[in-house]
């Protein structure tokens, strides 16, 4: 890794890349998504906004709606060059189903989703995985877990989500880089088992 | 993201946005995903009118391939108008992209392949 990454030379993309893949991080608020992308990034993450029109209240049809504002989405998200051609975005994304306007870009062209979980806060993911799965993303659940007292069993993640069989369950810690690397990895392997 | 009609309480984000694309409504997603690598063209001359943000957004993507996202955070400008200031560019011939994102939901296998070999030699 660069000792100074943002100097001129480094924050360019390598001139051999041909091809630019992107892989979302997603769970609900505080989960580690930013803590995550930071331990792989090969750059200092960066944050983007987007502008989403909303209703204050929670009106879902917006032409109808007095009071309509504009929010703004921060995303923040890193780079990892894979192999010799091939870059890696990792863009975290917000899983409350507010932030619909974005998804759509987000989801674009994904490789697929890896779901971060707080075990001790099982039924916020509900939404995410809502959301995942009505973009048609592929996933896996990495149990963003470093409490020893606070362990879930494998089973007991699986049952409390309801997920496939397939669906891989990794527990991981997103400050540690061999740790979130390893989930990265279980998800990837994951995309091609589902790849046709 | 507003509709044609739709009222906009003004603040000051939302009048910068508008000055900076004169009003212009945002292009889609489909010619500029949030990754995808784009760099000027070489032999370029910048336009004479060229504002503050299209300069920025020159000096930044002059010197090798960014992501579009990194040139909406490298410059602090919100997605929307850097992918419109960029397709600009790209529609006047002044910027190359590579790596066009492939359609959605294709997943190609060759290319998932290289990333998890690369990731696994990468942290192995």
């Amino acid at each position: 890794m660069d000792s100074n990454p943002t100097s001129a030379e480094t924050i360019y993309v390598s001139d051999a890349v041909t091809t630019a893949v992107k892989i979302l991080v997603v769970g609900h608020f505080a989960v580690g998504k930013t803590t995550f992308i930071g331990s792989l990034s090969e750059i200092p993450p960066l944050r983007t906004e987007e502008k989403m029109t909303q209703a204050s209240a929670q009106v879902d049809d917006l032409r109808g709606a007095p009071d309509k504002v504009t929010t703004t989405v921060a995303l923040d998200f890193g780079r990892l060059t894979v192999g010799d051609d091939v870059v890696l975005y990792l863009f975290g994304t917000p899983g409350q189903q507010r932030f619909m306007q974005v998804w759509e870009d987000m989801a674009r062209g994904a490789l697929g989703a890896l779901i971060l979980v707080d075990p001790s806060r099982l039924a916020e993911t509900f939404p995410v995985m809502d959301l995942v799965e009505s973009y048609g993303l592929e996933y896996a659940i990495a149990v963003n877990s470093f409490d020893p007292l606070n362990h879930y069993e494998q089973s007991e993640v699986r049952e409390a989500l309801d997920l496939l069989p397939h669906t891989p369950v990794v527990y991981c810690d997103a400050r540690d880089q061999k740790s979130s690397s390893q989930a990265l990895i279980a998800l990837v392997r994951h995309l091609l088992t589902r790849a046709a | 993201m507003t509709t044609p009609g739709e009222e906009d309480p003004v603040t000051s984000n939302f009048v910068r946005s508008y000055v900076i694309t004169g009003g212009r409504p945002m292009p889609s997603a489909d010619g500029l995903a949030l990754h995808t690598l784009v760099t000027l063209a070489p032999d370029r001359e910048m336009p004479r009118q060229a504002s503050p943000e299209v300069r920025a957004i020159w000096e930044l993507c002059a010197p090798g391939y960014l992501a579009v996202a990194e040139v909406a955070g490298r410059l602090g400008l919100p997605v929307g108008v850097t992918r419109l200031l960029l397709s600009d560019l790209f529609e006047q011939g002044h910027l190359l992209r590579r790596a066009a994102p492939p359609p959605a939901q294709a997943v190609d296998r060759e290319t998932i392949e290289k990333v998890l070999h690369g990731l696994e030699s990468h942290f192995g």
